[in-house]
């Protein structure tokens, strides 16, 4: 249990470090960053490479955005052996729509909710 | 006569300002001089915008007040500040109904006002005129970076912009009240420097241009001033502008006696990074803080030399570079 947690902590941690990377020394945007860590998961299921790391980090390589490239590519593959070339395009967004669907969502119940605010004393 | 400089013999004076903070600002060295510290960043109004335009009207008001003197008394207002087309102080403009020229040099429109106004006032064209600028951290981090809701980084070179607004009144020479002897007008001066996180680098060679011309043009030296002070160079760009005056053959002990707003306006609190930038930073502190001090004649000859950076957020995505100005006046109190 705990060498589990430490694991994907450290491996999460670790996309994390790459992505400050990016930004600190590549003098990238935060939207940059985003980008580049979604393409990077993506290429890397393309290569059967993502999975492996899920298998061994679990959540740590679930959570970071990497794993949003990830399952992009993953959905395109999966429809595409069921539909043909035309499975790619419908695929892309099949598995990723949960995470698309929370996403505007949740931003609508916040944007509801609550007033924008600066930091106060 | 050197390029860019000005001199104003019938001496206009800075009668009376307003100056006006957030409720962050209340951590300022310069609070205890600031007129009226809000407890609410958008000044009980319902937008940021609207905020910012509410912190520039008391600002105003304040200034005339203290004066005693009435908005249609008032023949110019130079305003300025950093949101798209100027909307806050153009609404600024409508509340007060005063004869309106908005101005914008970004971080050092309070000095542009200021000249402007001095002018207006040698000319004969003014009996009173109103000069200054304002920012509203979140309304201004959202026009130049992201929303603050978004919780963008930052690095430690950026700035952080104020929540302030400061107003001067300018009058035709009276006694017993500092007097604008001369000015500067800034160049546009562009060093290829392209990160907007790193502005007190870009401005602060701006700086140095105005003061050297400044000084050659008076015949004057930087012991000639109780206080040299730049608006927002923050503590990345004021060694920079030190070095660069030290290549330009002043004294080492003079050069390393310049203040900037920018670098102790927050003190040495991290969580402002490099120090504090905006219209208001340059705009709050000479005209609350210096201006006091030459009231008390604590100091007898100060020049304010305000500092912008001329970027956009169109520029920025396109990587262009950033040029920057600085305008100068020189105060004196008899």
């Amino acid at each position: 249990m705990f060498a589990t947690l430490l694991i994907a902590f450290i491996v999460g941690g670790l996309i994390c470090v790459v992505g400050q990377l990016i930004m600190d020394l590549g003098k990238l945007t935060p939207a940059h960053t985003l980008s580049i860590l979604v393409v990077l998961g993506s290429v890397l299921d393309g290569f059967n490479l993502y999975e492996p790391l899920i298998d061994f980090a679990g959540a740590g390589a679930t959570i970071p955005i990497t794993s949003f490239g990830n399952s992009l590519t993953h959905g395109a593959l999966a429809e595409a052996e069921k539909h043909g070339w035309i499975g790619v395009l419908t695929g892309m967004f099949e598995v990723t729509s949960s995470g698309i669907s929370a996403a505007i969502v949740f931003g609508m119940i916040g944007a509801l909710i609550f007033h924008s605010k600066g930091q106060h004393p | 006569m050197d390029q860019g400089v000005i001199y104003f013999p019938s001496k206009p004076s800075i009668i009376a300002s307003g100056v006006v903070g957030g409720p962050l600002e209340k951590k300022s060295v310069f609070a205890a001089d600031f007129d009226l510290l809000l407890d609410d960043e958008r000044a009980e109004e319902k937008s940021n915008e609207k905020g910012h335009k509410q912190m520039a009207l008391q600002a105003c008001q304040i200034a005339l007040e203290k004066a005693n003197i009435k908005e249609r008394d008032v023949d110019f207002l130079m305003s300025g500040d950093l949101v798209n087309q100027m909307t806050p102080s153009n609404f600024l403009a409508s509340t007060l109904g005063i004869p309106y020229l908005g101005l914008y040099s970004a971080c050092a429109t309070s000095i542009s006002g200021a000249i402007v106004a001095a002018l207006l006032t040698e000319l004969g064209a003014s009996k009173y005129a109103l000069a200054g600028a304002a920012s509203q951290h979140n309304s201004i981090e959202r026009q130049f970076r992201y929303p603050v809701e978004y919780g963008g980084q930052k690095p430690g070179t950026a700035q952080w912009t104020v929540t302030a607004a400061g107003y001067a009144l300018i009058a035709k020479g009276q006694m017993n009240s500092p007097v604008i002897e001369a000015a500067t007008v800034g160049k546009s001066i562009d060093l290829q420097q392209t990160d907007p996180f790193h502005m007190g680098a870009a401005m602060a060679p701006a700086a140095c241009d105005t003061i050297t011309r400044h000084l050659k043009g008076r015949g004057q030296s930087l012991s000639d001033y109780d206080l040299i002070i730049t608006g927002d160079l923050a503590k990345v760009g004021l060694p920079i502008l030190q070095e660069c005056l030290i290549k330009e053959g002043m004294a080492q002990q003079d050069v390393m006696k310049i203040r900037d707003a920018g670098a102790e306006f927050y003190g040495d609190d991290q969580t402002f990074l490099a120090g504090a930038s905006g219209a208001g930073c340059s705009a709050s502190v000479f005209f609350s803080t210096i201006l006091k001090g030459l009231n008390e004649k604590k100091y007898e000859r100060v020049l304010a030399v305000a500092t912008g950076a001329l970027l956009s957020p169109l520029t920025v995505q396109q990587n262009e570079s950033i040029p920057c100005t600085a305008h100068a006046i020189e105060i004196s109190m008899k």
